[in-house]
C-alpha cells in the first residue's frame, strides 16, 4: 500500500477524530487571540500614555516569551488550581504568549501615529475617548494587525504542544503517530493541517487588514 | 468676535516663559497675524485662545467669556483650527475629513457631507477630490482641504498655524490669494501664526510683531509697521525694502498722470508706439522698438507703477484702462516726488503726536 492509501484508509476509520482535532485546534488557538487582542489595547494605551508603565511592561513581556511554552503548560496548573488535562491552561498559556506580543505591536502601533494629527482631532473637539476610538486606534490598525498575524500563525503551531501534556488539537496526531511507531499517515495529516489552518487564518487577517484599512494601501503606493 | 489676551502668561514646567504677560484686542471680523522669529511664543499664545494650552495666569477672552469657563471640546468646536501639513486624518476620505466637525456636533453624516462637497469646491478643488484619502492629494490640495475641515461647521473664528509654509512659493501665492477672496465673503475672525513678514504683510489687517521670550514689540496695520516701526527689533524684523514695500498699501488712483497724446509721446528721445490705443514698445531714435515692460491700471498700487518706472526703458510707468489703451504716464520723477510728499506728510504727523509709532 502506497503512503498515499494509508492516508486515505486513515482519514475513513478516523474521520471523525480528525475532524474534532482541528476543531479543537481553531477553538485552542483562535480564542486566546480574542482575548489578548481586547487586553492589549488598554495595555498598549497605558504604555505609550504613561511614560512609568512603559519599561516594567515591556520588560515582562520579553521575559515571558523567554518562558518555554511546556514548563509553562505544566506550572499552570499548579497556579490556577485546574487539572493538568483541562485545556484551560492551554487557553491561558497561549493568551499569555499572545498578549506579551500583542501589547508591544498595539504600543508601537500607537507610538507610530503622527502626533500633529491627534493634535488636529483634540482642536477639532473630540473628547478623549473618543478620539481614541475614532482616530488612534485606526491608525494603529497597519502595526497592531501586523502583530495579530504573527500570534494567530504562532499559536496555530503552538497548539500542537498540547498533545504532550494530553490535550486535544492536531498535535494529538502527531503523539498518536509516535505512538504506532512512528505510523506515517496521522503525523503527515496533523502537518498539513496545521500548516493549512496558519495558512488560511493567516489569509483571512490579511483580508481583513484590507477591509479595515483601506488607507493604508493607497498611501504606500 | 473679539478674541482680548489680558496679562496672559504662559510659563512651562520646565521654566521657559513662552509668552510673557501678553495684552492685546484681535479684533473682530479680520485677519490678525502673529508673526515673529522661531521659539517667540506665537503657538503658545494661538493655541491658549481654544484651550489646547491653558495659561499659567491672566486670562483669553472671547467676546467677554473667559474661555477657561467653557468646556473645552464644545469651545473649540466653534474654533476652526488649521495646522502645517494640514493635519488631515489619513484613514478617513476627504470629504470625511470635510464632515468631521458637524458630525462631531450631531448633524447627520449624509447632510454633513453634502455639504462638505459644496464646501471642498468652495476651496477650490473639485466634489470628485472628496472621495480619495489624503494621501492621494498634492500637499496645496491637502492645505485647502484643511481649511475646508475648519471652515465646516461655519465657526466664527478661524485659528491658522503656519498654514502656507510647507508649500512651494507658487501655491503658497494662490493660497494666500484664496484665503483673502474667502475672507471677503465669509469675514470670520481669523489668526494666523507664520514667521514670514512678507506672509503677515500680505494677509493682516492687522500684524502683531512677537520678540524673543514672548514679548509683543508692535501690535499695527502693516502699513504702520512698514511705515514707523516701534523699535529695532521690529525695524530689524521688518527688514530692508520696507520703504519701497510700503508702496504696496498706496493707491496708483491719486498719482498725477501725463495724458498721451493723439500725434504721438516722446519721453526721453523715445516714442512710445502704439496700436489701435495699445501700448506695443518704444521706439528709439535708431528705430529700435523696445519693450514696454508692462502697464498698470488705476486700480494697481504705487509699488507697481514705481517698480514699472524703474524698468521701463523710457523711465516711464504706462497707465491704460480696462480695455488696455494707453491713457498716460507717470514718471519716475513724479513717482518720487509722491512719495517724498507722502513721507513728509506722515513723519509730520507723529512729531505733532509725540509719538514714536
Ligand atoms: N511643551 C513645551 N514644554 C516646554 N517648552 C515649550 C513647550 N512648547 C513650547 N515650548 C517653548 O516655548 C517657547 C515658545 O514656543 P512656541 O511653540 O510658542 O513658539 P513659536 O513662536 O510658535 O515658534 P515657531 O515659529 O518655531 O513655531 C519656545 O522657547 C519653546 O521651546
Ligand atoms: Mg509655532
Amino acid at each position: 500500500m502506497t503512503l498515499w492509501h494509508q492516508v486515505l484508509d486513515y482519514l475513513s476509520v478516523n474521520g471523525e477524530d480528525v475532524r474534532s482535532a482541528v476543531l479543537q485546534h481553531l477553538y485552542l488557538a483562535l480564542v486566546p487571540v480574542v482575548v489578548a487582542f481586547v487586553l492589549s489595547l488598554p495595555l498598549g494605551w497605558a504604555v505609550v500614555s504613561y511614560g512609568w508603565v512603559r519599561h516594567p511592561l515591556l520588560t515582562l513581556t520579553s521575559v515571558v516569551y523567554t518562558i518555554p511554552s511546556l514548563a509553562l503548560l505544566l506550572l499552570l496548573p499548579g497556579l490556577l488550581g485546574t487539572s493538568i488535562l483541562d485545556p484551560f491552561n492551554v487557553l491561558v498559556a497561549l493568551t499569555v504568549y499572545s498578549l506579551a506580543l500583542l501589547v508591544r505591536s498595539t504600543a508601537d502601533g500607537l507610538a507610530a501615529i503622527d502626533a500633529s494629527v491627534v493634535q488636529a482631532a483634540t482642536a477639532m473637539g473630540y473628547r478623549p475617548l473618543r478620539r481614541w476610538f475614532a482616530v488612534d486606534l485606526p491608525l494603529s490598525l497597519p502595526v497592531v494587525l501586523a502583530g495579530l498575524r504573527v500570534a494567530v500563525v504562532s499559536n496555530v503551531s503552538m497548539v500542537s504542544i498540547a498533545a504532550l501534556v494530553g490535550i486535544g488539537g492536531l498535535g494529538q496526531l502527531f503523539t498518536r503517530g509516535f505512538q504506532l511507531g512512528f505510523y506515517m499517515p496521522p503525523i503527515l495529516i496533523g502537518l498539513v493541517l496545521s500548516v493549512a489552518i496558519a495558512l488560511v487564518l493567516d489569509a483571512l487577517v490579511v483580508i481583513a487588514q484590507r477591509f479595515v484599512t483601506p488607507w493604508a494601501r493607497v498611501a504606500a503606493r | 468676535m473679539v478674541i482680548r489676551f489680558e496679562s496672559t502668561t504662559k510659563q512651562y514646567p520646565d521654566g521657559t516663559v513662552a509668552v510673557d504677560a501678553l495684552d492685546l484686542t484681535v479684533p473682530s471680523g479680520a485677519i490678525t497675524v502673529f508673526v515673529g522669529p522661531s521659539g517667540c511664543g506665537k503657538t503658545t499664545s494661538l493655541r491658549m485662545i481654544n484651550r489646547m494650552i491653558d495659561p499659567t495666569s491672566g486670562r483669553v477672552l472671547i467676546d467677554d467669556v473667559d474661555v477657561a469657563s467653557e468646556r473645552p471640546a464644545r469651545l473649540r468646536r466653534r474654533i476652526g483650527y488649521v495646522i502645517q501639513h494640514a493635519g488631515l486624518f489619513p484613514h478617513r476620505t476627504v470629504v470625511d475629513n470635510v464632515a468631521t466637525v458637524p458630525v462631531l456636533s450631531g448633524t447627520p453624516r449624509k447632510e454633513a457631507r453634502t455639504r462638505a462637497y459644496e464646501l471642498l469646491e468652495r476651496v477650490g478643488l473639485t466634489a470628485a477630490m472628496g472621495d480619495r484619502y489624503p494621501a492621494q492629494l498634492s500637499g496645496g490640495q491637502q492645505q485647502r482641504v484643511g481649511v475646508a475641515r475648519a471652515l465646516a461647521a461655519d465657526p466664527p473664528v478661524l485659528l491658522m498655524d503656519e498654514p502656507f509654509s510647507a508649500v512651494d512659493p507658487v501655491v503658497r501665492h494662490d493660497l494666500q490669494a484664496e484665503l483673502l477672496r474667502l475672507q471677503g465673503e465669509l469675514g470670520k475672525t481669523i489668526v494666523l501664526v507664520t514667521h514670514d513678514i512678507d506672509e503677515a504683510i500680505v494677509l493682516g489687517d492687522h500684524v502683531a510683531v512677537f520678540a524673543e521670550g514672548g514679548r509683543l514689540a508692535q501690535f499695527a496695520p502693516p502699513e504702520e509697521l512698514l511705515a514707523s516701526p516701534a523699535d529695532a527689533f521690529v525695524a530689524g524684523f521688518v527688514g530692508r525694502d520696507r520703504g519701497y514695500r510700503g508702496l504696496s498699501f498706496a493707491t496708483a488712483a491719486d498719482l498725477p498722470v501725463e495724458p498721451v497724446t493723439a500725434e504721438g509721446t516722446v519721453v526721453e528721445g523715445l516714442a512710445l508706439v502704439l496700436d489701435d490705443g495699445r501700448p506695443t514698445g518704444w521706439r528709439d531714435p535708431d528705430g529700435r522698438l523696445l519693450p514696454t515692460e508692462g502697464t498698470h491700471t488705476a486700480d494697481d498700487s504705487l509699488r507697481v507703477v514705481a517698480d514699472l518706472a524703474l524698468l521701463s526703458p523710457a523711465g516711464a510707468a504706462i497707465r491704460v484702462d480696462a480695455a488696455g489703451r494707453a491713457v498716460g504716464l507717470v514718471r519716475q520723477t513724479t513717482v518720487a516726488d509722491v512719495v517724498r510728499q507722502r513721507q513728509r506728510s506722515r513723519l509730520a504727523v507723529g512729531a505733532v503726536g509725540g509719538s514714536a509709532g
